[in-house]
């Protein structure tokens, strides 16, 4: 028996971008706000001092114990899925400020084209563009609607950036001007600059310099240290929700902040969610916290599986493409960022040094900045050259051909190892009717509740626009002056890798509750007061690093809750049927 | 050869050409040190303060605690020597500690696969052998890839903990010894060891459990790990890893390096050195 707490206004799953800003703004609005946190209790002194590779990079320190429940994984929807076992495999990021701490800080707002993808292609190529099977929609909200959320979002984080001349428009600047360029990044743009293209240095969430954001929390300037990536900052100088969001709730004294809380159900009676039930993975113990408004504000994964496992909603059939729960699943695994690697001999760059968001970038091959009556896909991506700062152990780039050990490999890898630059196409990520989660069949957690189960492949489509983006990265090394380029190859198929957290979709916003499980304030269509944010809220995946459509998402959401407790109701009206495949 | 050497040798073992690459450093080199120098001399007064591996005592803490019968830890030698080899740019697997290195490795959570999922039913199937034979190509990807181990992945599908695969890897290293050339997999001439990790490596060799690639992967992941991770886990002894990729190890601040064009060699710090206390 569950021991009931105190009811509250409002109770947010997780403490990451999502549930952190949400967090944030309803407890300065002065609502009493509980959030859940399914990791443990840190700050950042946690991160002081601790730069080591083997522990956070290769042991993925940072990241969910596998151990008490994973994801299962398949290609086909005939297939068996098996559990994705090891941490090598599946990342998540954990504990407080979930994986929104050990992110790059690589900010890119998504293009107008995004958010009306489904409406944009078909008036300009015509209905025949859109392959049967693909299942993009619009997002129910517009860019410009979008645009004051990624406005606030970015002045919350204090990105550092100057503006893509190929973006849409924006109603400010960044809050902090670009960081300093180093001698491989100037390369980058002046060589594609020469190409006729248009770089700029990518936005990032390391600080070029100190900067108090509007709620008053200060943040240092970046030292390129280069432990950025996979680490939480050393300096304060990379922004995450426990530099910004996290003490900005608390302060309000109007938030409660409660780690090693896992939730397993929101509970919910005659339509309505009543609060959620959780455990405290230390002792065991099961609580209930009664809430008028409930926000699932964690993992893609975890807000996929606790709805399913609450059975809320209709869960997505493949067989007869209907249902909300699970539906559109996607993200960029290992058919994206891919390009060329040059090798260069007679330049030697300090690549130890760095920053996880240094590097420049253009949006030539972007969205719709190209026209796509000649290439078969739709949609494009950022092509970037990033400088993340190398570590010792995962620095071992050698030329193809050479051996992957033995003498021949030490030679070279040690003789590159401040040789190679990479250059690759971050791709869009388009919805397909086979591609969606559900409840595993078979394999459980530690409760005896069943794992999410991921059916993921590869179309065609997915394979010409890698292609597509190898080669135009490939005709930039050249220009780069690399002596020696190594091109990618395209997978066949999925490789059941969930690197890097760009994994979204299932339960996706739309103007149409037919096809979307969230209206555009990340309202469910099917309960009212239950409030659904993050990266499951994406119909199909940008062709950028998505970090600040979920900022830009939850302080859409953190509005929406708040229009809800004061009137109630559906905030969005219902869209008739949008024509889909 | 193929047996580790004790520690003391290692301190000899500096050859005159790393002490002068390492002693010559450019002037960039002190600049981040001298972000640091402040700590470092704090540290330096204090008498006997261990503030490298190159002081007194630090040999005691190599010894097995994972593999109990030495002659498996002495094959584990010898293997990791020939993915990592002693050349003319510094040493190779043994000299650096990398057999040290996954000895404790194995005997940790790492080993244990304590962070894993371990729930069966364990599905041996045709995919999962398909997968790990060409998985070469999964490690350049995905947005984290310039931090990612640069050894294949795998579809871990198994009940054996890594602990167990390395001890059944080493044991079929053995074996294959035995069976393709009738001696010990030690006392082989180094193209022999070579053909026979070559063997594991296609996934040609007779394993338990698993197949032969999957304990091959780990094997290389390791010695490599174990060549560049911070000494404080036993490999990279004296930080020569570092020294013959020049890299610095972990350094507070490039703020005043990160726009110059030259390339600057900077004297290794380790991470006992950075926290400093």
């Amino acid at each position: 028996m569950a021991k009931k707490l105190k009811k509250v206004d409002v109770v947010v799953v997780g403490s990451g971008w999502a549930g952190g800003v949400v967090s944030a703004e309803l407890a300065k609005a002065g609502y009493q706000v509980v959030t859940l946190e399914r990791g443990k209790k840190q700050d950042r002194q946690d991160y002081v001092g601790v730069k080591d590779e083997l522990r956070y990079t290769d042991r993925y320190e940072m990241m969910q114990n596998l151990s008490p429940e994973t994801i299962t994984s398949r290609v086909k929807i005939e297939d068996t899925a098996l559990p994705v076992r090891t941490r090598a495999e599946m990342m998540a990021g954990t504990d407080l400020g979930g994986g929104s701490v050990h992110w790059a800080g690589a900010t890119y707002r998504w293009r107008a084209i995004d958010f009306e993808l489904r409406s944009k292609t078909i008036e300009r190529y015509g209905k025949e563009k859109i392959p049967e099977g693909m299942t993009i929609q619009d997002w129910g909200i517009t860019y410009d609607e979008m645009e004051p959320y990624y406005d606030k979002w970015e002045k919350t984080a204090g990105i550092s950036g100057e503006p893509d001349p190929l973006g849409d428009k924006r109603s400010s600047d960044y809050p902090n001007p670009p960081m300093l360029a180093s001698p491989a990044v100037k390369l980058f743009k002046e060589t594609t600059e020469r190409m006729g293209y248009h770089p700029f240095q990518v936005a990032a969430g390391n600080l070029s310099r100190a900067y108090t954001n509007p709620d008053g929390e200060k943040l240092n300037a970046c030292m390129f240290c280069s432990y950025c990536t996979m680490y939480g900052c050393d300096f304060t100088a990379k922004s995450d929700p426990l530099a910004t969001v996290i003490p900005t709730a608390r302060k309000t004294g109007n938030c409660e902040i409660r780690t090693n809380s896992l939730v397993r159900r929101v509970l919910h009676k005659d339509g309505k969610a009543t609060g959620v039930m959780f455990t405290d993975t230390r002792t065991g113990i099961e609580y209930e916290q009664p809430a008028d408004v409930v926000v699932l504000g964690a993992f893609s994964f975890t807000n996929n599986r606790l709805l399913m496992l609450s059975k809320i909603g209709t869960q997505y059939d493949p067989t007869t493409r209907k249902g909300t729960i699970g539906r559109n699943f996607n993200g960029q695994f290992n058919i994206t960022f891919l390009g060329a690697r040059g090798y260069f001999e007679k330049k030697k760059f300090n690549l130890y040094m760095g920053a996880g968001a240094l590097g420049g970038t253009m949006s030539d091959f972007a969205g719709d900045n190209f026209d796509h009556s000649n290439v078969d896909f739709i949609n494009g991506g950022g092509i970037e050259m990033r400088q993340y700062g190398d570590g010792a152990i995962s620095t071992n780039h050698v030329p193809s051909g050479t051996p992957k050990w033995g003498p021949e490999f030490k030679k070279n890898s040690i003789h590159y190892a401040n040789r190679s630059l990479v250059a690759w196409y971050t791709p869009a990520v388009m919805s397909w009717w086979h591609n969606y989660v559900d409840l595993d069949p078979t394999y459980k957690d530690e409760y005896g509740d069943p794992l999410l189960r991921i059916t993921n492949r590869y179309t065609d489509h997915d394979r010409n626009m890698a292609k597509f983006g190898i080669e135009k990265c490939s005709e930039i090394m050249k220009e780069m002056g690399a002596d020696i380029i190594d091109e990618d190859e395209v997978p066949e198929e999925f490789d059941h890798i969930y690197s890097g957290g760009h994994y979204a979709g299932g339960i996706i916003m739309g103007a149409d509750p037919e096809t979307s499980a969230v209206n555009n304030y990340l309202q469910m269509w099917e309960m009212d007061n239950l409030f659904v944010v993050g990266g499951s809220a994406f119909p199909q995946f940008g062709g950028h690093h998505p970090t600040s459509t979920i900022g830009a998402l939850a302080y859409r959401a953190a509005e929406g809750v708040e229009k809800y407790l004061n009137n109630g109701g559906q905030l969005a009206e219902a869209k008739q049927k949008t024509l889909n495949a | 050869m193929t047996e580790p050497k004790p520690h003391e040798d290692t301190q000899k073992g500096i050859s005159r050409r790393n002490f002068m690459k390492n002693t010559g450093l450019v002037a960039g080199g002190l600049v981040g040190g001298s972000l640091f120098g402040g700590l470092l001399t704090n540290q330096l007064q204090k008498p006997g303060a261990p503030i490298n591996s190159e002081t007194e005592g630090s040999h005691l803490l190599e010894a097995r605690t994972f593999f109990s019968n030495s002659e498996d830890f002495l094959i584990l030698s010898a293997a990791t020597e020939r993915l990592f080899p002693t050349d003319d740019l510094g040493p190779g697997a043994i000299e650096l500690g990398v057999p040290y290195f996954i000895d404790r490795q194995l005997a940790g959570e790492w080993g244990m696969n304590a962070k894993e999922y371990m729930k069966g039913p364990f599905l041996q199937i045709g995919a999962v052998d398909a997968y790990e034979s060409q998985a070469d190509s999964t490690q350049d990807q995905g947005p984290n890839a310039e931090t990612q181990v640069p050894t294949p992945a795998f579809r871990y599908q198994t009940p054996m903990t890594r602990g167990d695969i390395f001890l059944e890897g080493v044991q079929a290293l053995e074996q294959t010894a035995q069976e393709k050339f009738e001696t010990n997999f030690r006392k082989l001439e180094p193209q022999q060891q070579d053909e026979i990790l070559q063997m594991f490596d296609d996934g040609k060799a007779k394993m338990n459990g698993v197949a032969s690639t999957t304990f091959f992967n780990l094997l290389l992941q390791t010695t490599i790990e174990g060549a560049y991770a911070d000494p404080v886990y036993g490999g990279n002894r004296n930080m020569e890893g570092w020294r013959m990729k020049e890299f610095p190890g972990p350094r507070m601040s490039y703020t005043a390096d990160i726009e110059k064009e030259d390339f600057i060699v900077m004297k290794p710090e380790s991470l006992r050195n950075y926290q400093g206390h």
